[in-house]
């Protein structure tokens, strides 16, 4: 089993291994990911970087695919609320 | 920043690997760069929680641990200039200059509106797949796998490998097309056993046929779905839809660099000779980007491509005969999932068809083109710039998606700053 990697999402502390995507981080918090521009709650649709759902804050740059991106120790992500 | 190639290799799945590799095995100086992470592509996505095929470990390694092959991870293209690209990754944008470009760009799925899929917990089948390997959690989760093609029952096993419950899989072709297709299959023994195998790890886990996901029920996340089956309507609980109607080809690189594309039925793939020559001097396609045939041909046709790059007309001509007999895999796939004309009902009046903007189907009516629509009501105007919505308004038969345009993805300021002057 590969190393444990702790991030913050929207303030609350999640354990996942090494490789695992903020996407992942994130849904193991049961967190929705952004709303939409008529306010509906949005989650990753493809899984591959292609449709833009899962766009969320990752260390304070807006308009990351969680998707795309690995954890990385001590990363800052925050969902819309 | 610049870096010059005498290869570059968009695209680190099995045809990008291969067409590294054998690049490389001539001493080119050959770049290799992908969007994700890791390389693998999506067939051989690396998994968190069980790690890699031995195949999968076999093809990365031998590009990647090649010392003529510079591997560019999480390394997007924005735009184009005559042989050279620009890319950006985490941190800096350059540009990528290239004797020999060859395009490995894969594929995406082919996703369709219907009432309740824009609820949490619906995601494409492949999606699934590759969320899963990611880390996305499953364990003890009632998911329901749906749409069409041979994907749905990997999604299936990689979910089950997960802890999911798999609460059953719908294929939306017919049970007849679905035999005719599994008698077929004899001729490409690799798949067959492939199938056999997956189905194998499936037991328990009912396979219908003819029968197509109508709505998700939900209100901040799914709950329920309804399923048009040979047995009439059915109303199945579930935590997870996951739900794709094939593959399509990713173009949008291509056709910024001005290749020439042919459509397969309404969605475009790259047109290539033999050799992966494209209509652009110097640019090569391989793999799902020349129309859907799975990993053999990807395989084939990434190996064809970096021999023909580097001018070993011999290893092309010996690829030939395997070429061709993956790709009639491909010819097979596309006569025995057609989509059913029920699946292109299914979106309502008021059903979001442009998810970036929310714009619903009957907002479209009238458009006769996606730029007049774009203008008018801002479907494909989001930050997937039309990938989902264009491609689901063309299968639809509303009208053809728009040309591409740069930048390719939404892209840094600075990135679009660089000045391609540098690259000389």
């Amino acid at each position: 089993m590969s190393a444990l990697i702790l991030i913050q999402v929207n303030g609350c502390d999640v354990e996942v291994p090494a490789g695992t995507s903020v996407a992942a981080a994130i849904a193991r918090l049961e967190l929705p990911f952004r709303r939409s521009v008529r306010g509906q709650w949005r989650a990753p649709l493809c899984g591959m970087g292609v449709c833009f759902e899962c766009r969320v804050h990752i260390d304070g740059v807006a308009q990351q695919r969680a998707c795309m991106v690995p954890v990385r120790e001590g990363m800052q992500v925050s969902t819309d609320d | 920043m610049t870096d010059h190639y005498d290869v570059l290799v968009v695209g680190a799945g099995p045809a990008g690997l291969a067409a590294a590799t054998a690049a490389a095995s001539h001493g080119a100086r050959v770049g290799l760069i992908d969007a994700q992470a890791t390389a693998g592509g999506q067939v051989w996505r690396h998994d968190v929680e069980h790690g890699d095929t031995a195949l999968a470990r076999r093809n990365v390694a031998a590009a990647l641990e090649h010392p003529g092959v510079t591997w560019l991870a999480q390394t997007r293209v924005v735009g184009v200039e005559a042989g050279a690209l620009l890319v950006e990754d985490p941190k800096n944008a350059r540009w990528l200059r290239y004797r020999a470009l060859i395009l490995a760009t894969g594929a995406r799925e082919l996703l369709l509106p219907f009432p309740g899929w824009t609820l949490p917990g619906v995601t494409g089948a492949g999606g699934l797949q590759a969320l899963v390997k990611q880390g996305w959690p499953l364990r003890g989760r009632r998911v329901v796998i749906a749409g069409s093609g041979p994907l749905l029952l990997a999604a299936a096993v990689t979910a089950r490998r997960h802890g999911a419950q798999v609460l059953g899989i719908y294929e939306q072709a017919s049970a007849d097309n679905i035999q005719r297709f599994a008698r077929s299959l004899w001729r490409w023994p690799g798949k067959a056993a492939q199938a056999v195998g997956m189905r194998a790890q499936l037991v328990g886990a009912p396979y219908r046929c003819g029968s197509v996901v109508r709505r998700a029920f939900g209100e901040t996340h799914i709950q329920s779905i309804e399923v048009d089956g040979p047995r009439g309507l059915e109303q199945i609980a579930c935590d997870h839809l996951a739900v794709g109607y094939g593959l399509l080809p990713n173009v949008e690189l291509a056709q910024l660099l001005g290749c020439d594309l042919q459509l397969v039925g309404v969605h475009p793939r790259v047109s290539t000779d033999a050799q992966q020559r494209t209509s652009v001097e110097g640019i090569y396609a391989t793999g799902e980007l020349c129309g859907i045939g799975g990993r053999d041909s990807a395989r084939f046709e990434g190996a064809i491509a970096g021999h023909a790059a580097v001018g070993d007309d011999a290893h092309v001509a010996r690829l030939q005969r395997h070429r061709q007999h993956a790709r009639r895999f491909a010819e097979l796939l596309d006569r025995h999932f057609a989509l059913d004309p029920r699946v292109h009902a299914l979106a309502e009046p008021d059903t979001l068809i442009c998810r970036c903007e929310d714009v619903p189907l009957s907002a479209l009516d009238g458009y006769t083109d996606a730029r007049s629509a774009k203008l008018a009501t801002r479907c494909g105007m989001g930050a997937c710039q039309g990938r989902i919505c264009g491609s689901a308004l063309a299968e639809l038969a509303r009208f053809p998606r728009n040309g591409s345009r740069p930048p390719l993805f939404p892209a840094r300021l600075s990135t679009l700053g660089s000045d391609p002057s540098s690259v000389r």
